[in-house]
């Protein structure tokens, strides 16, 4: 095999996932670009000129049989799968007392029922390739909660056991995963909030900046060459959480 | 293809074996050292092939076992 490697970047049209897919392309890997809408031309016309080969796989994650199509798909045109990145995601942030089941259910569904369906379909091809790296996007609010997100939180924190348990399950074939834990990265996720709470945010940063979606997808990067670090969680946060 | 011969062919794929060494009574966790992941992985490639779903992969013991469960699948439907 030589070292271009065949990627999947679920919701890359846009922030983090945008950046992860972009650097991939840079480097010269050929990467599944996914998102729930149809790429502009525009956004297709940047990919192609990166370097690697972008193919664009349309369709929603928490709907199984999209999944299982996408990795039949990826796994038909290029023999493999090495990196597998759970990045789609969602909020729908609301008080817990004004949280409805909507609100909770369609935060899980995306977020986590997503990314199980996608690791399940991608480890099936990884398990037989020995080998293979599924690294999911987690998110600081996952380890240390945030008011207005107790459905976000929830599933983000869902993703980190998650993470731990498939690590342990796909460890005796070579196969790795691992979570990424974010803070406030500017994207248009944190473009929302209100200037208050953007400054509350700076606040608890030690760093005093918010990152940025490049900054994240470096690290991605970065354990996508690694083969002895698995079923970690990884904060690129600027200091916000520190772990022993 | 027989049953038997697709299946045998999912497990040599699989398990890196002869097709010598898989045999109707080859016994694939004692004889051919498949270990649970190796199973489901054989279990899940054969629903695949045969569009059939294995609920459980108690008593599959040989590979007779995998052909027999599959010959009633396909039976039924």
């Amino acid at each position: 095999m030589d070292n271009k490697k065949v990627v999947i970047v679920t919701g890359s049209s846009r922030g983090i996932g945008k950046a992860i897919a972009t650097l991939y392309l840079k480097q010269g890997h050929t990467v599944v670009v996914n998102g729930r809408s149809e790429f502009t031309p525009e956004l297709m016309d940047y990919f192609n000129s990166l370097g690697g080969e972008v193919h664009p796989i349309v369709g929603d994650i928490s709907d199984e049989s999209f999944v299982k199509e996408m990795i039949k798909e990826t796994k038909k045109t290029y023999k493999r799968i090495d990196v597998l990145v759970n990045n789609a995601g969602r909020t729908k942030d609301n008080l817990l007392i004004r949280m409805s089941e909507e609100d909770f259910d369609s935060t899980l569904t995306v977020n986590l029922k997503g990314t199980f369906f996608t690791a399940r379909e991608a480890a099936k091809v990884m398990l037989k390739q020995r080998s293979g790296h599924i690294i999911n996007i987690s998110s600081v609010v996952g380890t240390v909660g945030n008011v207005g997100q107790a459905n976000y939180a929830a599933s983000k924190a869902g993703v980190i056991g998650f993470t731990k348990s498939i690590a342990k399950e796909l460890a005796p074939r070579g196969v790795v995963a691992n979570a990424i834990a974010p803070g406030f990265i500017e994207s248009d996720m944190t473009e929302s909030l209100t200037d208050d709470i953007k400054e509350q945010a700076l606040q608890s940063i030690p760093l005093k900046r918010l990152g940025t979606a490049e900054e994240v997808a470096e690290l991605v990067n970065f354990l996508s060459d690694q083969k002895y670090i698995t079923g970690q969680v990884l904060h690129v946060d600027g200091g916000m959480v520190m772990n022993g | 293809m027989t049953t038997f011969e697709q299946i045998q062919e999912i497990i040599v794929d699989q398990l890196d074996k002869e097709e010598s060494e898989v045999q109707l009574d080859t016994n694939f966790r004692d004889e051919l050292e498949a270990d649970s992941l190796d199973l489901f992985q054989i279990i899940n490639d054969i629903e695949d092939e045969f569009d059939i779903k294995i609920e459980s992969e108690e008593g599959l013991n040989t590979v007779k076992d995998l052909v027999d469960y599959v010959e009633k699948q396909k039976e039924a439907k």
